[in-house]
């Protein structure tokens, strides 16, 4: 089973990666964007059939891992 | 004086560092990641560099490496540990110091000498320079935007005594090349036995290479 952890700065910590992607699709003419955010996606193949269990592994990692949880907020979900 | 330079697959001040702490008169150990033993030192190095590629985060990975069990064990009883560059973030992905690293605002990888104005010289590690002070030692990093974990956790850092250097202009003036938080360069923990700094002394030993206040800084820790 894959699970999918979307790992990405908090809301209210600044983004440069972020803002600088603005900037650019800015100049490009896309004007509608208000904001734009950048993370990462990390796919993790665990070896049960256990929704539950699979997920809360997940977590544990991005806890004790994936996440810097100082600056970062993930999200995990099955892969479908 | 005995100094451990701990070596992750990655690092590449290792050389400079020992060389550093040896001009200045310390018998200087290197200690490999996958030890387990730092040696008896009075002083532990993480130096910089790209330990495991930066992979996920600067530091995330080195974390865990067996000497990584040691060195926190070592600075959870006191034991007096200096992160430079990389091994700053390897400090703060270990908990050993608050907050976080996070790219620099500008997005690029600033490499130049930069003024630094000494905050608190109340630790052994900054004893020797007078508050106010300013050196001039080089910068060379991508994620220096030390960023921490909220307004209180700041203001902590300021209460304490745990910010010891900011980023300013020769003249001490505020200067801040990457976005840190309060133009900080460098902390220390509470405890005051923990010190990271962006910037590497290491690299400023000789006035040749542009300045030698790297020797002052580095001799505050060895002087008796």
């Amino acid at each position: 089973m894959k699970v999918v952890a979307n790992i990405f700065l908090k809301n209210g910590v600044l983004d440069p990666q972020g803002k600088a992607v603005h900037h650019g699709l800015d100049a490009l003419g896309f004007d509608a964007v208000k904001d734009v955010r950048i993370g990462k996606q990390v796919v993790i193949d665990l070896d049960t059939d256990d929704e539950e269990k699979a997920l809360n592994e997940v977590k544990e990692m991005c806890e004790k891992l994936l996440a810097n949880t100082v600056i970062e907020n993930y999200e995990v979900e099955i892969k479908k | 004086m005995r100094v451990s330079v701990v070596v992750f697959p990655g690092t590449n001040c290792d050389r400079d560092t020992k060389w550093a702490f040896e001009e200045i008169g310390a018998n200087v150990e290197f200690v490999w990641h996958n030890e387990t033993d730092l040696k008896n030192p009075d002083l532990v190095v993480l130096p910089g560099g790209f330990s495991y590629g930066d992979y996920l985060r600067s530091g995330a990975i080195a974390r865990f490496s067996p000497i990584m069990k040691e060195v926190i064990e070592y600075a959870n009883k006191g034991g007096y540990v200096l992160g430079i560059c990389n091994g700053f973030q390897v400090l703060l992905e270990s908990h050993l110091l608050p907050g976080a690293m996070k790219r620099n605002e500008n997005l690029h990888f600033i490499s130049k000498h930069h003024h630094l104005k000494v905050v608190n010289n109340e630790n052994r590690f900054l004893r020797n320079l007078e508050v106010g002070e300013i050196v001039n030692i080089p910068i060379a990093h991508a994620e220096g935007n030390y960023t921490p974990e909220s307004e209180e956790a700041l203001k902590a850092l300021w209460d304490n005594g745990q910010v010891l250097f900011q980023y300013v202009d020769e003249e001490g003036n505020i200067s801040n090349p990457n976005g840190s938080a309060d133009s900080i360069a460098g902390i220390c923990n509470k405890t005051k036995n923990v010190f990271g700094l962006m910037p590497h002394p290491e690299r400023a030993m000789k006035s040749i290479l542009g300045s030698k206040d790297g020797v002052k800084m580095l001799t505050s820790f060895l002087d008796k």
